[in-house]
């Protein structure tokens, strides 16, 4: 139960996380037209930029400088590339963002090296949350921040690291202002508007292609948010990028291409279904065992049944992609027929 | 979908198309000649690539160049494909399976096929941007199943066979490179010519309107998905027929022929060779197996100056290097290529000095990371270069700087040079039309 509990936030920490991807990414899409495919590298690149900056300043304004830093290159991207092949069709303008990919990971490993940098939590972040006790004498309790030895030696003790706890901070926190952002502020009825109506608003005095840099840029940014606090929490590796690469682009499609609310709906539901298998031991042939049905080595199949639920759990958000496909074609909160 | 035709009344007159029967021979006898000029090892076996790579590039771009559908995750096709061909080279030698060698390449094409046929149903709902996401997705499927199951893709160290079974039919046993070459350059233009038909087809101009304009092709009474559906199936055939080949090829499957690299990289050349002509994708695979095989061993940085080529083809010849050939074949046809090649001198000349000073920083950089504990000596071309001191740097950084200030010049008095040269043939097309 405690493991249960401990992994339920895990996998909620995870979700948020992809959202802070998905949600830059939805965003750019649906203002855009553009699908960024380097959105994973920009947030390898956040990673990398924060490493070396916190080497300079610490943590915390690297925490701050980084996306900034990154969400510059990206408007330059945008700019002065994006920009350029718009007038070509979305095909180009995929591929533009593929190569810049293949681009930016290759300079990062020129420039940081192929193999993953010591970029750990600062100390403030070190250790856990809380944990949970389960003993047998008193139950489930919960004590803040790392419990003593001599009460982990009597009972289990499930530790919640900080760093997942700040992942799920930064996160709500991000979620809130990028609301606030879009429904409060002028810049944001903008940005709305050029979602829906670009020429109307280019006509009623906005600068649109501004409005898109400045999106695609927040957009890296985020991204690059993301990276720092994954930087700390998992390993900083080039590697990174095709980690969450082909993940955030499921849950786009999960959640309803285009659609904000769907990109939290499918961040969430993906990074649960990361992480709550790994607690389940069984596969399908245990499970027809269960149900009296004979498993042997010769039964049809076998070699699937015998999979246990923690080894399919890297294909089950592919598959869960497929079925929505099949059933849901435009997603579970998209309104695209397309 | 029953359509009458009008056919018109009067006699057509149409004349034999001498260029084209022109451009397969040649094409045909490239194929047969080349491995008779190139007769080292390293070339037959770079030829043998080639033409396993035209097959793959030319079924990719069936889906990016004539329909218009990008998709991350080809290499799933080739590479089951692949797989099934080499399990069935397996049956055929244990003798479970009477099947000549030869036709195996054909199992690894059905089996394209018929995965084509189970994905392009979920992946072919839509177009476009969503397309490419889930083609992608399904890549990533595959090559985690890959993992999972280590009976079918053989884990770690792949699934090995062996393609000589038997007696020699006529001679042949397909132990020697020669032969397997042979067959493949067989297939190669069989697939070719095969491919090229499809575009003559209905079918194949109903694609090219799927691409064009989905909408319209809507209205005008067709299933937009059945089209792209039946294309990617196509497509799904020949690249499986390229993975069957390359499986009789190397002897070995390994579970890297589905990943998301190979589709990246079926990707990259189609489009460098050029989407939006038929023959692009036949430069593509040269490039590819030139790069792949040459490029690699010569300079650790491949991938950066690959990307880096990539990105500017996009945003200055999204056609490809195609496109820039038959630009350039129509300046000439116009005569007016006689005006430009001293700008053409010109931009080769700043472009070298420019790249020349760019790669020697790269390169030093490339060093200094990977290399370093071996010294500060590094040698490129034959220069060596101390990458520890200022000079080195500074000098490489001049010369980029200069290169690039003077390929900017360059490039600006092409470009006026080259306006003006098409606004020229532009006005000889349309005098030529009014004069008719």
């Amino acid at each position: 139960m405690d493991q249960f509990l401990i992994n339920l936030l895990n996998g909620l920490s995870s979700g948020l996380l992809l959202f802070m991807l998905s949600s830059g990414l939805t965003l750019i899409f649906s203002m855009m037209g553009v699908l960024n495919f380097a959105h994973a590298s920009f947030y390898m690149l956040g990673a990398f930029v924060a490493y070396t900056l916190s080497q300079w300043l610490g943590f915390w304004p690297a925490l701050l400088l980084a996306p900034l830093v990154v969400g510059v290159v990206g408007a330059g991207f945008e700019r002065f590339a994006l920009r350029r092949v718009h007038k070509f069709g979305p095909v180009p303008e995929l591929l533009i963002t593929f190569g810049l990919s293949y681009v930016m990971l290759e300079l990062v490993q020129l420039i940081w090296g192929r193999t993953a940098v010591p970029f750990g939590p600062p100390a403030a972040l070190q250790g856990s949350a809380f944990t949970l006790v389960q003993s047998a004498a008193n139950g489930l309790s919960l004590v803040l921040g790392d419990a003593p030895a001599q009460l982990c030696a009597a009972a289990m003790c499930s530790k919640f690291p900080l760093t997942r706890a700040f992942v799920m901070l930064v996160s709500l926190l991000m979620l809130v202002a990028l609301w606030a952002l879009l429904t409060r502020t002028r810049v944001g009825l903008v940005i709305q508007a050029a979602l829906t109506h670009p020429e109307m608003v280019e006509a009623l005095g906005h600068n649109v292609p501004a409005v898109m840099m400045l999106v695609f840029g927040s957009g890296c940014a985020l991204a690059a948010l993301a990276g720092v606090i994954g930087g700390i929490t998992f390993v900083t590796e080039p590697s990174m990028a095709v980690i969450v690469g082909s993940i955030i682009f499921v849950v786009v499609v999960v959640g309803g291409v285009g659609s904000l609310a769907g990109a939290f709906v499918g961040s969430i539901l993906i990074g649960l279904l990361q992480t709550l298998p790994l607690t389940v031991d069984g596969s399908l042939a245990s499970w027809l065992t269960g149900l009296g049905v004979k498993v042997s080595e010769q039964t049809f199949g076998y070699p699937i049944l015998k999979l246990s639920l923690v080894q399919v759990t890297p294909i089950l958000p592919y598959l869960l992609m497929v079925l929505i496909l099949i059933f849901r074609p435009k997603g579970l909160l998209g309104t695209r027929e397309d | 979908m029953s359509h009458i035709r009008a056919r018109s009344a009067h006699f057509h007159f149409k004349p034999y198309n001498v260029g084209r029967w022109f451009l397969w021979g040649l094409y045909a006898l490239v194929l047969v000649v080349a491995p008779l000029l190139w007769t080292s090892g390293l070339a037959q076996t770079m030829l043998t690539q080639i033409g396993i790579g035209i097959i793959a590039c030319l079924a990719y771009n069936l889906l990016l160049g004539q329909g218009g559908m990008l998709s991350f995750g080809h290499a799933v096709y080739s590479g089951l494909g692949a797989y099934l061909a080499i399990h069935t080279l397996n049956l055929v030698s244990s003798g479970q399976l009477p099947l000549p060698v030869s036709l195996v390449p054909l199992v690894g094409g059905l089996a394209g096929l018929a995965f084509a046929a189970l994905f392009g149903f979920v992946s072919t709902k839509k177009a476009g941007t969503p397309f490419a996401m889930i083609t992608l997705g399904l890549g990533e499927l595959i090559w985690s199943m890959s993992l999972m199951l280590p009976e079918f893709f053989g884990g770690e160290g792949g699934i090995s066979g062996n393609r000589v079974v038997g007696p020699p039919v006529l001679g042949i046993s397909f132990g020697p490179q020669i032969q397997v070459y042979y067959l493949i350059a067989v297939y190669c233009f069989i697939c070719t010519a095969a491919l090229f038909a499809l575009t003559r087809t209905p079918l194949g101009r109903m694609l090219n309107a799927v691409r064009d304009n989905p909408e319209r092709v809507e209205f005008v009474g067709y299933d937009t998905r059945w089209v792209r559906f039946l294309a990617f199936m196509i497509s799904g055939f020949f690249a499986g027929i390229a993975g069957g080949l390359a499986a009789l090829n190397f002897e070995i499957v390994t579970a890297e022929v589905v990943g998301a690299a190979r589709s990246g990289a079926y990707l990259l050349f189609t489009f460098l060779g050029g989407a939006t002509f038929f023959f692009g994708p036949i430069l593509g695979a040269v490039l590819m197996v030139v790069a792949l095989v040459l490029l690699s061993e010569l300079t650790k940085a491949w991938l950066l100056y690959l990307g880096l080529v990539f990105l500017f083809m996009v945003m200055y010849a999204p056609g490809g290097f195609s496109s820039l050939i038959m630009m350039n074949l129509r300046v000439a046809a116009y005569g007016r290529l006689r005006k430009l090649w001293t700008s053409y001198l010109a931009l080769f000349g700043t472009g070298l000095t420019m790249l020349a000073g760019a790669a020697v920083m790269i390169e030093m950089l490339y060093f200094l990371q990977l290399d370093a504990a071996m010294g500060g000596e590094m040698r490129l071309l034959g220069v060596s270069l101390n990458t520890a001191g200022v000079d080195a740097w500074a000098g490489a950084a001049f010369v980029l700087l200069v290169g690039a200030g003077l390929f900017e010049l360059t490039r600006r008095q092409f470009k006026l040079e080259w306006d003006e040269a098409q606004e020229q043939i532009e006005k000889e097309i349309k005098r030529k039309e009014e004069t008719l």
